[in-house]
This record gives C-alpha cells, sequence and structure tokens, in this order.
C-alpha cells in the first residue's frame, strides 16, 4: 500500500496554547481511518492542517507527495458544520456543482459533463430528487448528504469527513457509514468521531487524538485507552448493526 | 404622466437620463445581488463616499470629476477588501475611517476649487438630467466589463461569496475574486452615483436586489429582477420628479425605498397564505 498522506512531527497551537503535538501518522491509500478523541482534543485542527487551511508550527505534512495546498485537489472535504448561511439563494444541485471548481473549465458557466456528474452525485447520496429544492428547505440529513455529494462530485482520491453525523439521527447515520464503505472501495476515506464504539464497525484502523497521538491500532479499543483518552472510564455503548 | 411622454420625445436631456437609467440599472441588478447576498452594503457604502475624495481633486484640478470618481472607487475598493481579509477584526473602524476622511478630502477640495458651489451638490445627490454624451459612453464601457467579468467568472465569484472555505480548498484563489469583486462594486458605485449621487447610492444598489431577494432563489433570477426592479424604479421616479420639478435622485431612492416595502409585505402575505393553504 502507497502512502497518501504522511504527517511527520507536527505541532500547531493557536496563540501559544498548543492543541496538537508531535503526531507522527501515515495514511495509505485505500484505508478507511477513523479518528477519535474528546472535544478540543484536536481532531478538526488534524483536518485542518492535512487541508492545508492552517499551517503546522513545526513538522511537514505532505498530500499525494505535495504540499498540502497542492495536493488538496484530490482531497474531497465534507465540513462538520456548513461554513454558508442557510439562507443563501442557492438550490441543492448548484452547491454540489462547486466540488466542480478545479476540474472543469475556469470560465463561463458548468459544462452538461459537470451537471451529470453532480446529479449522479446526487443519486449516490439518495437526494438526487429534490436537487432543485433551495437549500434552507432542507433537513439536517439532507444536508450532510448534499455535503457529501458536494466532495464527491471533484472525483476525489481521498474523502475528509469531520463528525458526518453529528447533527443527524442513528438511522441516517447508519446509512452514511454503509455509503462511506461502499466508496472505500477505490477511495481512501478519514472520518472523524467522538462515537468510538460506532465507527469501530466501519473502519479498519483507529486514531486517537488528545493533543498527541495516543494509539492507532487495527485491533478492537480496550476500555485502558478510553481512559487514557478521555481521563475517565467511559461506558462503551454498543451499537448493533 | 403624458407631459413626461411628451417632454421625453422633444428633449435630448431627458432621452439621456432614461439611457442612463437603463445602463445603470444593468450594474446595478448584477452587483447589487452580491452586495446583497454577501452582505457588503457596509463596505460598499465606505467605497461610495471615498469616492468624493477623487470627485474633489479632479475638479480642483480641472479633470473630469468622473474619471476622478473612477480612480477614487478603484483605490477604495482595493484597499477595502485588504482590510476585509488580512485586519477583519478592525473592519468597521477602518471602513468608517475612508467614508469619512474620503469625504472630508473630497469637501476641503472642492472648497479650495474656484468657481459655483452648486456642484457638490450634484455630487451628494446626483444629477440626472445633466447625464452627458461622454457620460453616457463611459456608462456603457462599465456596463460592459462588469457584464464580461462576471460572465467569465460566474462559478469562481459563486464559490467566493457563498462558501469561502470550500472555495479556497477547490484552489479558488479567494483574494483575487474578493477584490475583484469589490472593484466592480466600485465601478458600479460610480455609475449609480450618475443617478442619485454618492449619499444615497447605497440604497440605490440595495433595494433593487433585496426585492428580488424576496421571491427568487436564485442568484442568476436574482440579477435578472433586480435589474428590472432597478430599471423601474429610475424611470417610474424620473417621470414622478419630472413634472412638480422634485430632486430626480430622491424621488427615485423613495420609489425604490416603496417598492422595498412592498416586497417585505407581499411577500410576508404570500407566506401566510401558503401556510393556511397547506393547514386546509
Amino acid at each position: 500500500m502507497n502512502p497518501i498522506i504522511e504527517i511527520d512531527n507536527v505541532s500547531f497551537s493557536y496563540s501559544h496554547i498548543p492543541v496538537v503535538r508531535d503526531i507522527n501518522l501515515v495514511i495509505h491509500e485505500g484505508e478507511f481511518l477513523g479518528v477519535i478523541g474528546p472535544n478540543a482534543g484536536g481532531k478538526s485542527t488534524l483536518l485542518k492542517l492535512i487541508l492545508g487551511l492552517l499551517r503546522p508550527d513545526a513538522g511537514k505534512i505532505t498530500v499525494l507527495g505535495k504540499s498540502p495546498d497542492k495536493g488538496r485537489s484530490r482531497i474531497g472535504y465534507v465540513p462538520q458544520y456548513p461554513a454558508f448561511s442557510r439562507d443563501f439563494p442557492i438550490n441543492v444541485r448548484d452547491v454540489v456543482l462547486l466540488g466542480r471548481l478545479g476540474e472543469t473549465r475556469w470560465y463561463g458557466g458548468y459544462t452538461q459533463e459537470d451537471r451529470d456528474i453532480a446529479m449522479n452525485a446526487l443519486k449516490a447520496v439518495e437526494i438526487d430528487s429534490i436537487w432543485n429544492q433551495s437549500i434552507d428547505s432542507l433537513s439536517g440529513g439532507q444536508l450532510q448528504r448534499m455535503l457529501i455529494a458536494r466532495a464527491l462530485a471533484s472525483k476525489p482520491d481521498i474523502l475528509i469527513l469531520d463528525e458526518p453525523t453529528a447533527n443527524i439521527d442513528v438511522r441516517a447515520e447508519e446509512d452514511i457509514f454503509a455509503l462511506l464503505k461502499q466508496y472505500n472501495d477505490h477511495m481512501t476515506i478519514i472520518v472523524v468521531s467522538h462515537d468510538i464504539g460506532f465507527i469501530s464497525g466501519y473502519v479498519n484502523r483507529v486514531a486517537c487524538l488528545n493533543q498527541t497521538l495516543l494509539c492507532h491500532t487495527t485491533s478492537e479499543i480496550s476500555g485502558k485507552t478510553i481512559e487514557e483518552l478521555y481521563g475517565a472510564p467511559v461506558r462503551m455503548i454498543q451499537h448493533i448493526h | 404622466m403624458t407631459e413626461f411622454l411628451s417632454a421625453l420625445a422633444n428633449y435630448t436631456f431627458l432621452q439621456h437620463a432614461l439611457l442612463a437609467c437603463i445602463l445603470s440599472s444593468i450594474g446595478c441588478g448584477i452587483i447589487g445581488t452580491y452586495v446583497v447576498v454577501k452582505r457588503i452594503g457596509f463596505l460598499a457604502g465606505g467605497i461610495a463616499h471615498t469616492v468624493l475624495a477623487g470627485m474633489g481633486i479632479a475638479y480642483f484640478m480641472e479633470g473630469s470629476p468622473l474619471l476622478g470618481a473612477v480612480i477614487a472607487a478603484l483605490f477604495a475598493a482595493v484597499f477595502i477588501s485588504f482590510i476585509k481579509l488580512r485586519w477583519k477584526q478592525q473592519e468597521d473602524i477602518l471602513v468608517a475611517a475612508f467614508w469619512s476622511v474620503g469625504m472630508a478630502i473630497g469637501i476641503l477640495f472642492i472648497s479650495r476649487t474656484p468657481g459655483y458651489s452648486v456642484d457638490l451638490m450634484s455630487f451628494l445627490f446626483g444629477n440626472i438630467l445633466l447625464v452627458s454624451k461622454s457620460d453616457l459612453i463611459l456608462m456603457m464601457m462599465l456596463d460592459i466589463i462588469t457584464v464580461g467579468i462576471v460572465f467569465l467568472f460566474y462559478k469562481q465569484f459563486m464559490a467566493a461569496v457563498f462558501d469561502e472555505e470550500f472555495a479556497r480548498l477547490r484552489g479558488i484563489r479567494i483574494e483575487i475574486y474578493y477584490t475583484l469583486l469589490m472593484c466592480m462594486v466600485a465601478l458600479t458605485v460610480v455609475l449609480l452615483i450618475q443617478i442619485v449621487g454618492l449619499i444615497l447610492v447605497i440604497a440605490l444598489l440595495i433595494f433593487p436586489a433585496a426585492c428580488a431577494a424576496q421571491f427568487f432563489h436564485s442568484i442568476f433570477k436574482m440579477m435578472l429582477a433586480a435589474t428590472a426592479i432597478c430599471l423601474l424604479a429610475t424611470m417610474s421616479g424620473l417621470a414622478i420628479a419630472y413634472q412638480p420639478d422634485l430632486p430626480a435622485g430622491a424621488t427615485i431612492i423613495v420609489t425604490a425605498g416603496v417598492f422595498y416595502a412592498v416586497a417585505i409585505a407581499s411577500s410576508r402575505l404570500l407566506k401566510q397564505l401558503q401556510k393556511k393553504s397547506v393547514a386546509n
């Protein structure tokens, strides 16, 4: 397996408060990596470092052998909270089409091919029937699916999702993870979650992050690791699939 | 009304005024839409008031005030986008500084210019009846530039006003497109100053697009509707002002304000009716 993202001794702090320290992690092609850890443990910060939205204070990150701002065009990113306002006058398909930027021609409108790709991405997340609804009418689950479709529309090699199921119900959560599992055939996937028990059924490796990387294991996460991670014993909730 | 129409057939200054309405509505509809959805009305206000500095200096040096306005507006646009991108914390203070210092510089230069100071009033409140042929040609050029740039970079502007973070990840250079957008706001402000003057320009930039936003949920439709509404507001304002000899700029703004009030009220009413019909 080829390394696709290499994180080499990376530290980052927001105005002198360290957020992540000495992170070493190599993510290989075709992996489905779960990143878990407590709130403020640096999970979202690590993603932003990989995406080149933040620059490490120390250490180095490469994405597909390049610097993050060059390599990130091959990454599809699904943010935890949408960075746009819900009353913006735009419909679902036009949001998904934004994923085509950088892949399509630089001038004028979108091509028919772009529109086909956007509709296929909407079909994949099963919301193609509402393609022309404006985004202020969407439910939490529909919004999340739209964001995934937008990430898929750029035909990425790597898909990065930040708490993709934080604002939706359990049933939709299972659907989305089943979908991701399917995409894992030809994509490397990194998903951040606080729900340890749930994602362990889908991912093939887990990275536990609380400022430093405490473990990255393929085996079941033990109670001891969780205690180390959260600073207190946590009752694991068994999800039944 | 009939008097306005017969005057329109006879007097070139009214024909020019009408052409000015049409030309400025195009820029107003397109750029006003971006200003409304991106909520940068205050920044556009800062640009508009800085324009007086350029006009005053040009007037003092016996150059073309309109050209001075274009230069000052572009200068303000570049600086204000820099403020927005780099010094976001002090954005409101810095924009307010531009706003007032720009105006003050303009007033100082105008006061030192020998001659009749009535021109100050037409800078501040516009004088659509004095639009010359060369003004019209410049306005047309500004329209062509605006439409051309928006056509070329429609996707990039959409990404930049909708979701900056995602646009950046897709390789869009936000700084460039944001500055370009602010420059087009600047050019549109200069277009509209011809009609209503720089104090009232923000209202004309915002009202038509804000009306359109009540009824349309797509940027493209908003642009078309805002252009039509702007055209209707400026032309009917001009017609209303003509016979009683009211100041045209102020009449146009009041007309646009009434349109906006009607748009809000009718969109509320429409929503309530829809709710009722769903409930039944």
